[in-house]
């Protein structure tokens, strides 16, 4: 190909990047926290709440886990504030999609963690007098968490990796860098391979993190 | 809100069908190519495995998002300049593929070694072995989490609206863009979407159910 690499421009507007990378971790830490409590709460809701509490919970799962990520962060920015007569920075608004993305996948994954703690661990906490708020804080719980570790770190940095989608409502993250970057110097092929450089390396020091978390306190099947 | 909706339909039509076109090319072209090159990630020689596995770990860890960015505005410069729709395609594609590798890889995996040494026993040569021994017992942990997939596909495909292809969430951006109602707009988006990945999964979870009996 008759195309030659040229970074220089890249490193120029470096700053953008990096600024973008910090601000994409920034959203992905604060919407997993969030996502983790809605997930958490809803989780428990559903193994101990009645049916109608399970459809509703069910319901929520369903329809956010089918509907794409880009129309769910549309609608809660343009549609939401024309009926509730309010505005929210884009950053915020982002973040509130997010975290109700993270929340519905987490939801599932906490619900089969706590369905996989054995029926024995819960029968002997019985059996020395637990109630079952103790059962639940100091059986299930911790038991579910390290069951749903290894589901736990994929979904985590698949959702770091849905903080790009943030770009289309122009939120300064690392992908929106890399268009700014893209239209303004024309130096394409640079700056995507750069930006997928620092997405692989960024996603897999958190995905080694988290496995080695797996490896001192999951439990196998 | 509505006489909105009904407003809206006919300019919703022709993008649904992009959309859905877009899924099944991607869905259609990723399965055969992921097979095969997931069959070559198992049972390969090294110097085919590896760029494999390298091809699969980068592709699975960037967003969707950049590597559609880099396929439509990138490529270009190589010389390979593609129409939106075909670079949506062949940006949902490549995703895919890394996918279908992945779930390939999984599925022969749960075929327990010995059916494998048992066919070797019997004197089978490797293509005999995959296609009566390996692939039927393969097939059932496939299927689940390859329908399962093609809901992310069709999930994907709304955003190479950003690419300026005119799929269904492009058809609603435009009708937002004169109706200046985006809520009901995008609920009903919402709901049409939900509509084709919901009968999916439910599809999914019936094979699953359907060969539930089978333990690791």
């Amino acid at each position: 190909m008759g195309y030659v690499l040229n970074f220089t421009l890249i490193w120029r507007h470096f700053d953008k990047l990096w600024s973008g990378l910090i601000l994409s971790l920034e959203l992905a830490v604060l919407s997993i926290g969030i996502g983790c409590i809605i997930g958490l709460a809803l989780a428990i809701l559903y193994v101990s709440g009645g049916r109608i509490l399970r459809s509703l919970i069910a319901a929520y799962v369903e329809v956010i886990r089918n509907v794409p990520l880009i129309l769910l962060v549309y609608l809660v920015f343009y549609g939401i504030p024309t009926v509730f007569d309010f505005a929210y920075s884009n950053t915020t608004s982002f973040v509130v999609t997010l975290s109700a993305y993270a929340g519905a996948y987490l939801v599932e994954v906490f619900r089969a963690g706590l369905d996989a703690v054995p029926r024995g661990l819960i029968d002997a906490g019985k059996a020395i007098g637990l109630t079952p708020f103790q059962r639940l804080v100091h059986v299930r719980l911790p038991t579910m968490l390290r069951i749903a570790l290894p589901a736990l770190s994929n979904t985590f940095v698949s959702l770091f990796k849905d903080t790009s989608v943030a770009s289309v409502i122009a939120v300064p993250e690392l992908t929106y860098g890399a268009q700014w970057i893209n239209f303004n110097t024309f130096r394409i092929m640079e700056v995507y391979l750069v930006v997928t450089g620092l997405y692989l390396v960024t996603g897999y020091a958190i995905l080694i993190g988290l496995r080695a978390l797996e490896r001192r306190y999951a439990i196998g099947r | 809100m509505l006489d909105q909706i009904a407003y809206a339909i006919p300019f919703l039509l022709p993008g649904l069908l992009v959309t859905i076109e877009v899924s099944l090319i991607t869905v259609a072209v990723s399965t055969v190519i992921g097979i095969v090159l997931g069959v070559g990630l198992v049972y390969g020689p090294a110097a085919l495995r590896w760029p494999i596995r390298g091809f699969s770990d980068i592709i699975r860890g960037i967003p969707i998002l950049v590597l559609l960015f880099f396929v439509y505005y990138g490529l270009p410069l190589t010389g390979l300049n593609l129409q939106s729709f075909a670079a949506a395609v062949l940006g949902l594609t490549i995703f895919k593929v890394a996918q279908v590798i992945e779930y390939v890889r999984g599925a022969i995996e749960t075929v327990p070694r010995g059916q494998m040494d048992a066919a070797k026993a019997i004197g089978l040569p490797f293509h005999e072995r995959f296609f009566y021994v390996i692939a039927p017992q393969a097939v059932r942990r496939f299927l689940p989490p390859w329908l399962n997939g093609v809901t992310d596909a069709v999930k994907g495909s709304a955003l190479i609206s950003l690419l300026g292809v005119g799929d269904l969430l492009f058809g609603i951006q435009k009708v937002v863009a004169r109706t200046y109602d985006p809520l009901a707009l995008y609920c009903f988006g919402a709901l049409l979407y939900f509509v084709m990945n919901y009968a999916l999964s439910i599809a999914s979870r019936a094979l699953e159910r359907r060969f539930s009996y089978i333990r690791e």
